[in-house]
């Protein structure tokens, strides 16, 4: 999961000629850490073109010589289940890679060989990182390198990425392959013996028409295996009649697919049993001691709520002060000193500048350290291993909605910001699954919004401020279930995708990996509020200021009581309904646009002011509907790039606008009519 | 020692089983694959309470597995 939506962010400079080098391997295996071990800040994250996955390259330097570094999505296997899959095979055939290393555990040989035996049928050569061998050692297997190397045909380099362990030979081998002194000849994996002689005929049906750069040996073992994009490629490009010669082969052999995977691991078991000389110790592993509790289905959910509280707790703990300190020291004294600067200008430019864009962009500005508190604490629990569990044991309760376990991790980094959650749904393999966690994600609360209940619950419920607080927290969640349910219900006919996630082994963070990943979500924020926030804050100071330079008769105001009709269902007065939209760009601009509708500073003054003008029931109706509003421009945003379609942005402020209004009017009524009137 | 197929969301946790075959779509059973289910392969349940997600592991690998998928794996028990 990672912030990479600047897609027009420039290049990286890299030398012309620099060999490409990609890197491969499955989720879990230290790819990571290898990369960002070669790359460090050399790196730029974006897009695959055209696709919703992490594109992550860099460049690094060894011996004097230039290399750039392609880091291929940690998939299990090749085949089109998943756009990963696509982007990493897609870039191999097409971008020629001059060398693919293959990340394997050394401590998980049997399952991370797989990966390796389709990397070797495609046409880079490929060098086999044989990472973690610390952890190997840990578990008590003995993996003898030379002897894989012999028996794969390919270099392999022992290595430990997390202490740096082995970088050098790898990088050695590599630059020998460049350099012609050294081949990677790898014995191939063939089918299970009782399909050999039909993919031979398959192979000859569809030879002349397989488009190159593709091998045919490839696409033939990709029909076999029932891939969907190959599949339609070959649809495409054969003659009518050798496509149903084809279509019957497949048809009669619809299980091909498990004699093609079982010829792999038979493959793969022949190495194994060359080149571990001592498997697996019946041992109970640490993992094994942790998960006993970690993932139980009762104490699990305790320990889970444990670590959210803990994160939460550390989060507010730590950024607070340096979040309030920013605003007093940093934000405040910056606006004076441009506004002396800007002291010849005219009232306007000063108002546009200092109160539009240095007031709309510091106040989302002092996020930042809430969020990279937040972040840290995330990516620690990530890199620890932990959020497997989280996701395991919150399998049941996502079952409600259709969706499963996986989807609790978007879901739960959007306490910090929803922009990232919506990123984060592309852990989840299947679409419609992705889809509905994307529409509900808005409805975790966010620190924003947070920070806006924060200010106005203790101006009207005093001692009770923390219970309102907690209620509308609460109130926000079940509104997340029950959304989740009706639109399972609705748009996916209640289909359930299926649960299938490896539990990798619990091990020591790694400071770099975390410090790189909370580095690349901090910045994703920050390139926002420097673009997005600041163009509709100056966007929103205009309109307050248009056409008399006087916020009670500007443009804004009018729309303000234009719409009010509707604000009055739920209590609001225009300056509520006003406050309301233009928190459209960041939430907390709500109690922004308050401070100057009563023309106070955002302190003790406007709290008495709000006291004063609206009741505790319009007070409480304006908490609900802001937690359940269109989400803020920054989620609208990602949730159209992430879904590729304007409909379903739509679709989700149009949903969140209707749920608001609704609750909001609802909870006014319900307030007046318990007193609170 | 039960030869006869019983489906893997039956096996208790600490029991051993051989895969004999998988349903589901073809995607889920791709996955299934790649990540080391292929008939003929022994499998440990690691972790099953009768309810909710349960823990397999296979060659080496820890999988947790939702119960609807898990009971799609056909598994001759073979003795603890």
């Amino acid at each position: 999961m990672s912030e990479c939506h600047d897609v027009a962010a420039p290049a990286l400079q890299i030398a012309t000629g620099a060999p490409l080098i990609a890197l491969a391997g499955q989720p879990n295996m230290g790819k990571s850490t290898l990369f960002n071990m070669l790359t460090g800040l050399n790196q730029h994250v974006g897009n695959w073109t055209g696709k919703t996955v992490e594109r992550r390259e860099g460049f690094f330097h060894h011996d004097g010589r230039e290399f750039c570094l392609v880091d291929l999505p940690g998939t299990y296997s090749l085949t089109a289940n998943s756009p990963e899959e696509v982007v990493a095979r897609e870039f191999i055939v097409r971008e020629r890679p001059q060398v693919v290393v293959a990340v394997v555990n050394a401590a998980n040989l049997e399952r991370s060989l797989y990966l390796v035996a389709e990397l070797i049928s495609l046409s880079a050569p490929v060098v086999v990182a044989l990472n973690m061998m610390d952890v190997a050692a840990q578990e008590g297997i003995i993996v003898q390198p030379e002897v894989l190397a012999a028996a794969l045909g390919m270099p392999v380099v022992p290595m430990i990425a997390s202490k740096a362990v082995g970088v050098k030979e790898l990088l050695s081998v590599v630059a020998a392959i460049l350099d012609g002194k050294l081949v990677s000849s790898p014995k191939l994996p063939e089918v299970r013996a009782d399909h050999r002689e039909i993919l031979q005929q398959l192979q000859s049906l569809i030879a002349e028409h397989v488009p190159p750069p593709y091998p045919p040996e490839w696409v033939a073992l990709k029909l076999f295996e029932g891939d969907s994009e190959v599949t339609r490629m070959m649809e495409s490009e054969l003659p009518a009649e050798s496509m149903s010669a084809v279509s019957a082969i497949l048809r009669q052999h619809d299980d091909a697919f498990l004699a093609v995977a079982s010829g792999r691991y038979e493959w793969i078991g022949r190495m194994v049993r060359a080149a571990v000389t001592q498997p697996r110790i019946g041992q109970i592993s640490m993992t094994e001691r942790l998960d006993h509790w970690a993932a139980h289905p009762i104490w699990g959910l305790f320990i889970l709520a444990g670590m959210l509280g803990l994160v939460f707790w550390v989060t507010f703990t730590l950024a607070a002060p340096v979040q309030d300190w920013m605003d007093e020291r940093l934000i405040a004294p910056f606006a004076e000193w441009v506004g002396g600067l800007l002291q010849g200008a005219p009232s306007w430019v000063q108002g546009m500048v200092v109160d539009g864009a240095i007031g709309g962009v510091g106040s989302v500005l002092t996020f930042l350290p809430v969020l990279v508190v937040f972040f840290a604490a995330f990516a620690l629990l990530e890199d620890v291993g932990y959020m497997a569990r989280a996701a395991y044991v919150m399998d049941n309760l996502m079952h409600l909605m259709g969706l499963h376990g996986k989807s609790f991790l978007p879901l739960f980094l959007g306490f910090g910001c929803n922009v990232p959650a919506i990123m984060g749904t592309r852990v989840i393999d299947s679409w419609p699954a992705r889809l509905l966690t994307i529409l509900i994600a808005p409805l975790v609360p966010c620190t924003a919004r947070m920070v806006v209940v924060a200010f106005i619950a203790p101006v009207f419920f005093g001692e009770n401020a923390l219970w309102v607080s907690w209620g509308l927290v609460l109130m926000t969640l079940i509104t997340l279930v029950l959304a989740g349910m009706l639109l399972n219900g609705i748009l996916f006919k209640g289909q359930r995708s299926a649960f299938i996630m490896e539990m990798p082994l619990y091990h020591i963070p790694n400071a770099r990996t975390i410090g790189l990943l909370v580095w690349q979500r901090s910045m994703a924020f920050v390139k926002k509020a420097g673009t997005a926030i600041l163009g509709m804050s100056l966007v929103v100071w205009v309109l307050s200021y248009l056409p008399y330079g006087d916020l009670n008769t500007s443009l804004l105001a009018r729309f303000g009581q234009f719409i009010e009709p509707v604000g009055r269902w739920m209590g609001f007065d225009w300056r509520l309904t006003v406050a309301l939209i233009t928190s459209f760009p960041a939430k907390e601009n709500a109690i922004a646009t308050l401070g100057v509708l009563f023309g106070n500073s955002p302190e003790a003054g406007l709290a008495e002011a709000l006291a004063a003008s609206f009741s505790a029931a319009s007070a409480l109706s304006f908490l609900v509907v802001t937690m359940l509003f269109i989400p803020c421009m920054a989620t609208v945003a990602v949730v159209r790039q992430e879904t590729n379609s304007w409909r379903w942005a739509g679709l989700s402020v149009a949903l969140f606008l209707g749920l608001s209004i609704a609750g909001g009017a609802l909870t006014y009524h319900l307030a007046v009519l318990l007193g609170l009137g | 020692m039960s030869p006869e197929p019983v489906s893997m969301s039956s096996l208790t946790a600490g029991e051993h089983a051989t895969v004999l075959s998988f349903g589901g779509g073809r995607a889920v059973q791709n996955r299934l694959a790649s990540l080391g289910f292929t008939p003929g392969v022994d499998v440990d349940m690691t972790q099953n309470y009768g309810f909710g997600p349960l823990i397999v592991t296979v060659r080496g690998t820890r999988v947790a597995l939702g119960r609807g998928e898990a009971a799609k794996i056909l598994v001759c028990r073979s003795g603890k």
